[in-house]
């Protein structure tokens, strides 16, 4: 039997999470390095639905786990059943998006079987010498960067963050699906979903999926003066993000807070108008593609992170902004 | 109820300062704190405590000086305190911190509720909960913003990436709570005095009655294989002029990035 790397193909309603993709794409250059074959596990109610998709970023096999107790996610049932399946199979290295959903799901598992799992990576090699994946990722709020190895257990798992992988299709997606039996019977029913409330607002486009944020701080210096981010969000698909000084001052609420405290984000453009840049603030948001800073005081910290640093009022320059894209747009 | 809060004690990251060199943590002279999310996760159980009645208990590993961080806890509120401390104890990763918190807890005796944070600021992991809870063989669930009793249940209310879920779970249950669900409430003057005298319950390796090779280092499957500073930007651009060369300046940029 071949060696295999696992991607959790995590689904919601029905929905391919986009890491899933990320994933698959980074999975097939840890592939190729390593020799092992590269696999995705769905549960759901039917996996069938999710293969070509799984194939199409480069999945060779596909574990379908298929109950209807795997309808939505619950973490008795998802973490005994793929710590079962991993005890069957032994794949070398299981992977996660780090979703609200992976990182209750893995930590799980990894409690289950004594094996290694490290948190929120941004990079992941292999190490041919020896076998080991080289899970990279930021520690105290960014200041410094952390490899992590597990040299001795099996799986070596890891949750990834979304966005810093890129999606990348393969020419002749083949695959083979693997149906699993799965039996739920000795498992008590200890939790169940009872509601989902979805945030209609449609300015919450969540913000740990985001291609791009706009992010507005205590110089936005009234809580109206959101518009101007939300605005400038609009313009770009941005979803919008806060400092804590302006969550914690009642300008907007406490989903929208980006930071240590708040969330973890990794999106291509990350927009932040009116934010100083304390260390917390940068916790949150460092590990950004391109950083954007709108400030008027040229030695705010959150230029030491930009990659793209306007020093000006950001009422004057944020205007200008949405007009000249809206403008490019036509 | 018998509740049990798990705390950690982190250094303040406002104060920590990296050192540029050898990318180790100049952590001399930075003060302490209770880890921000656990605060949350004290306040659910101690709201929780003054509508059913009963005690919570708060739990901590670490170093002997992270005994503050517990009678800070009996300070706001918290009726007991235990501190798992031991040489042998050290250098664990997530996996044999949850395994020891659990023996402790397992030693307590039965509890109905077992809160966490969220996740501990200073290595961000949000392991510990779930880990908990799967050796305490207790179902969990994450990220919760309320609790409350439902007759034999707690009803949670638990926030996902696009808004909320309730969820049913039988007890015992254990839950980590986001920073939204409350705000700690202040010291009590008399708790305060109180928890100057307390005594706190000090366990080590010999009181667990752990296996050597499941906790501390050697009990750890992670391995930190090195630390490095995160890649200098070398394509940084600052942009002057007027609001409109500014805004023209910075689309020209993000396209010439592909960004946009
Ligand atoms: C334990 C702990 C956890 C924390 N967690 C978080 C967290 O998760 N997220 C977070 O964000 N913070 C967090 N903080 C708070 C953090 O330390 C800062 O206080 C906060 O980020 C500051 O927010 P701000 O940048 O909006 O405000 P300020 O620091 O007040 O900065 C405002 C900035 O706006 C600029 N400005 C003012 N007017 C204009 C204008 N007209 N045009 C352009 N620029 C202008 C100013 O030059 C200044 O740089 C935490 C703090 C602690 C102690
Ligand atoms: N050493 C510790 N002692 C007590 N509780 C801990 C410890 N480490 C982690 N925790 C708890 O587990 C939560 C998650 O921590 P972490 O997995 O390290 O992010 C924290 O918010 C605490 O509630």
């Amino acid at each position: 039997m071949s060696k295999e790397i696992w991607v959790f193909a995590e689904q919601r309603d029905g929905v391919l999470a986009g890491v899933v993709k990320e994933l698959l794409s980074k999975g097939r250059e840890l592939s190729e390095k390593s020799g092992f074959e590269l696999c995705a596990v769905v549960l759901s109610e039917d996996g069938g639905v999710f293969c070509d998709e799984l194939y199409k970023f480069g999945a060779k096999k596909v574990y379908t786990l298929d109950n209807a107790k795997f309808s939505y996610y619950q973490n008795d049932y998802y973490s005994r059943s793929i710590a079962d399946l991993i005890k069957k199979y032994v794949p070398e290295i299981v992977l996660y998006g780090a979703t609200s959903i992976g990182r209750s799901l893995a930590p799980t598992i990894a409690a289950m079987l004594h094996v290694g799992l490290t948190a929120d990576c941004t990079q992941l090699d292999f190490d041919v010498e020896n076998g080991n994946l080289l899970q990279t990722r930021p520690a105290f709020g960014g200041n410094i960067m952390a490899t992590i190895v597990s040299p001795n257990h099996r799986p070596q798992m890891a949750t990834v963050r979304s966005n810093v992988f890129k999606k990348e299709p393969v020419d002749n997606p083949s695959g083979e699906r693997i149906v699993c039996e799965t039996n739920l019977d000795g498992i008590p029913e200890r939790m169940r979903r009872v509601e989902v409330i979805k945030e209609s607002d449609a300015n919450t486009i969540d913000l740990n999926a985001a291609q791009y944020i706009v992010s507005g701080g205590r110089g936005l210096g009234a809580p109206e003066n959101f518009k101007l981010v939300y605005d400038l969000a609009a313009e770009l698909g941005a979803a919008v993000g806060a400092s804590r000084a302006t969550v914690d001052a009642g300008w907007i609420s406490h989903h929208h807070q980006v930071g240590q405290t708040g969330k973890t984000v990794c999106p291509v453009v990350y927009i932040a108008c009116g934010i100083s840049g304390a260390i917390q603030h940068l916790a949150g948001m460092q590990s950004s593609d391109v950083i954007v800073a709108i400030n008027k005081d040229p030695s705010a910290p959150i230029f030491d992170v930009a990659d793209i640093g306007l020093i000006g009022d950001l009422h004057e320059v944020v205007p200008e902004l949405i007009r000249q894209l809206a403008a490019a747009k036509g | 109820m018998k509740i049990a809060v798990c705390i950690k004690q982190v250094p303040d990251s406002d104060k920590v300062t990296i050192d540029r060199e050898t990318n180790r943590l100049n952590r001399t002279g930075v003060p302490s704190i209770i880890n921000p999310f656990d605060e949350n996760a004290l306040e659910m159980a101690l709201q929780l405590r003054d509508l059913y009645g009963g005690t919570v208990t708060v739990i901590s590993m670490g170093p002997p000086q992270a005994e503050e961080a517990l009678r800070t806890a009996l300070a706001h509120g918290a009726d007991e305190a235990v501190l798992l401390s031991d040489r042998k104890f050290g250098g664990a990763d997530t996996w044999a911190t949850s395994y020891t918190i659990s023996l402790a807890i397992r030693k307590l005796g039965d509890f109905d509720a077992v809160f966490f944070g969220k996740q501990a600021i200073d290595g961000d992991t949000a392991q510990v909960g779930p880990g908990v809870a799967n050796f305490l063989d207790m179902p969990v669930v994450t990220y919760a913003k309320s609790v409350v009793v439902e007759g034999d249940h707690f009803k949670v209310e638990k926030v996902t990436e696009d808004g909320f879920e309730i969820w049913e779970v039988a007890k015992p249950a254990a839950f980590t709570v986001v920073k939204e669900a409350n705000e700690l409430r202040m010291q009590s003057l008399r708790r305060k005095m109180a928890a100057k005298k307390a005594v706190i319950t000090v366990w080590g390796f010999d009181d667990l009655g752990a296996d050597v090779g499941l906790v501390g280092l050697s009990g750890s499957p992670t391995k930190v294989s090195k630390v490095f500073a995160p890649p200098v930007k070398t394509n940084k651009a600052t942009i002057t002029g007027t609001p409109a060369e500014m805004a023209s300046e910075l689309i020209k940029k993000l396209k010439e990035r592909n960004v946009l």
